[in-house]
């Protein structure tokens, strides 16, 4: 049962395409990513699946509810952290959580009870009654990330959550996002970080000019798919087939002569390798098995 | 089309209206003088500066006068401030709208908080003045009490107008048109600071429509410890300003947000 399932997804700004026919399913406990330069769409693929703008085509359902129809009822089981920090500047850090977690109609006693926790996790404790004007970036992306998760959601969104962050604010991140993971929450995020997609994604889509041209499992191959079209997710890592390895071979060797599932054809025959040089994205990525699993 | 449809209402909006509470708690004392100094000023300086070369206007003091007509006048202030800058502030520099709709709450939940709050803080704004009206003994009568009720009526018709000017905006530079262009002709349109048959019959005709014109017509009478004759018209003529104005700003804030 995907917690988040998306169907053909189109949205046009001013007859430009922005997001060209997505679809994917994504089943409870994964962490799926959504990989991509800025402007490919990975922002408003989110903000379709909260509902938050209509598509102009496909169909969306969120936590087994129609979006955007229901979309207001789904969200109550998700949590967000969004791209820009959206704290309230008046509030202290504890009143930020307080306040936001009145949103979803919790009992007051339940909010009180959950934030000292929560600000455990976020590495806060010290900071409970510290105005946000006093934190650093990370501190904030930290607390947006509490914030989101003062609902106890089955499902977070993050927009790429370590954008901006020095490289140990984002280990912080990442860390609690794998802790969130243990915990068997489902996580979407967006990124343009490879690094970021590999360590924290069980199954990823690289999505470019509203496209997702491929969709991969970082550390071992995939079953076959093409280019424009999604599978579901079964949930469990497949084993490696022939061909799958996580760096591209160098040509001439018998693993060069494995096709790109994108573009079909082997790297040193590929126009789009030899236009994009070696620093394609789609061929030194992890490489796609042409076989099944 | 969903932008076109009537906005929801329910009481989703109590959180972001306590949202708005808490953070008017936190700067009230300055809040407070802000929305009391400046009628009062008005009432004190013009009604006894001026009222002391005037003979009777209405039939009473000119500081009785004109204090009925700065109850409506610094509630509507107070109302328009608070749904234009405040609003504005918070759906486009603090983006805490964007926090609030990833929430279970829609957009209508949102606008009807920042309707519903920005008439609250006109009836402070409102009561303020009428506080003062009752310490220099300008009115004698129980019937100004009512006063109570019109306020937050007025508070929600300037309100719902001035979110729909929110909902245009691309900067706060924008919201000078509408005080250039309707509030301040509407302060000296509508009977507050003085009577509306001192207009040419033109301009007596076009106060006839404005929302504060209704207002004054429902203030000064109960000040005066009269009943105000064609009451339920005035208050009519206010809901139907509140609503309309809701509505648009409803529609404009969804074509605003929601693409």
């Amino acid at each position: 049962m995907a917690v988040l399932a998306a169907s053909g997804l189109r949205k046009s700004y001013g007859g430009e395409e922005v997001v060209a026919g997505v679809s994917f399913g994504i089943a409870p406990g994964e962490c799926f990513g959504l990989l991509g330069p800025n402007g490919a769409g990975k922002t408003t693929t989110l903000r379709l699946c909260l509902g938050l703008v209509d598509p102009d085509g496909g169909s969306i359902e969120l936590m087994q509810r129609p979006v955007p129809g229901e979309a207001r009822r789904a969200r109550v089981r998700v949590g967000v952290v969004p791209q820009m920090d959206n704290l309230d500047p008046d509030f202290t850090v504890e009143e930020n959580l307080l306040v936001y977690g009145r949103y979803f109609s919790l009992p007051e006693r339940t909010i009180r009870e959950r934030i000292p926790p929560l600000l455990e996790f976020a590495g806060l404790a010290a900071r409970a009654a510290s105005r946000i004007q006093t934190l650093s970036g990370g501190m904030k992306r930290r607390l947006t990330l509490a914030r989101a998760l003062i609902n106890d959601p089955d499902l977070i969104f993050m927009d790429e959550p370590t954008t901006g962050l020095d490289p140990q604010a984002r280990h912080l991140i990442w860390e609690r996002l794998k802790q969130l993971l243990a915990q068997g929450k489902t996580i979407v995020l967006t990124t343009h970080f490879m690094e970021e997609a590999e360590r924290l994604c069980a199954r990823l889509a690289i999505m470019d000019r509203g496209l997702p041209s491929v969709m991969k499992r970082p550390r071992s191959s995939s079953h076959g798919t093409s280019s424009r079209t999604w599978s579901r997710s079964t949930g469990t890592a497949s084993r490696p087939g022939p061909g799958g390895r996580r760096f591209r071979s160098p040509p001439g060797s018998r693993e060069a002569a494995t096709p790109c599932s994108a573009t079909r054809r082997i790297p040193r025959r590929c126009s789009r390798a030899s236009r994009d040089g070696p620093n394609c994205a789609i061929c030194t990525g992890p490489r796609i098995s042409k076989t099944s699993s | 089309m969903r932008v076109f449809a009537l906005p929801s209402m329910s009481l989703r909006f109590v959180p972001v209206w306590r949202r708005n509470l808490l953070v008017w708690r936190k700067l009230a004392v300055p809040s407070l003088l802000g929305n009391l100094a400046d009628p009062l000023i008005y009432v004190l300086g013009l009604g006894y500066g001026l009222g002391s070369m005037l003979p009777q206007v209405g039939g009473v003091p000119y500081i009785a006068f004109l204090a009925a007509g700065m109850v409506c006048s610094s509630t509507m202030n107070s109302a328009t401030f608070e749904a234009m800058y405040s609003a504005f502030s918070r759906m486009h520099v603090q983006r805490t709208w964007d926090a609030i709709m990833n929430a279970p709450l829609d957009l209508d939940d949102v606008v009807l908080a920042e309707l519903v709050w920005a008439a609250s803080k006109s009836v402070l704004s409102g009561a303020a003045i009428l506080a003062v009206v009752w310490l220099l003994g300008l009115t004698h009568s129980l019937l100004s009490l009512w006063v109570l009720a019109l306020v937050p009526l007025v508070g929600l018709a300037f309100g719902a107008l001035a979110l729909a000017v929110t909902a245009m905006a691309r900067s706060y530079d924008f919201f000078m048109y509408y005080f250039t262009l309707v509030i301040t002709p509407m302060s000296l349109l509508c009977g507050v600071f003085f009577p509306i048959d001192q207009l040419p019959a033109t301009f007596q005709a076009i106060a006839a429509f404005l929302p504060l014109t209704h207002a004054v017509a429902i203030a000064r009478p109960l000040l005066l410890g009269e009943i105000p004759g064609y009451a339920a018209l005035h208050v009519l003529v206010l809901l139907a300003y509140a609503a309309a104005g809701f509505y648009a700003a409803s529609v404009l804030f969804r074509r605003r947000l929601l693409k």
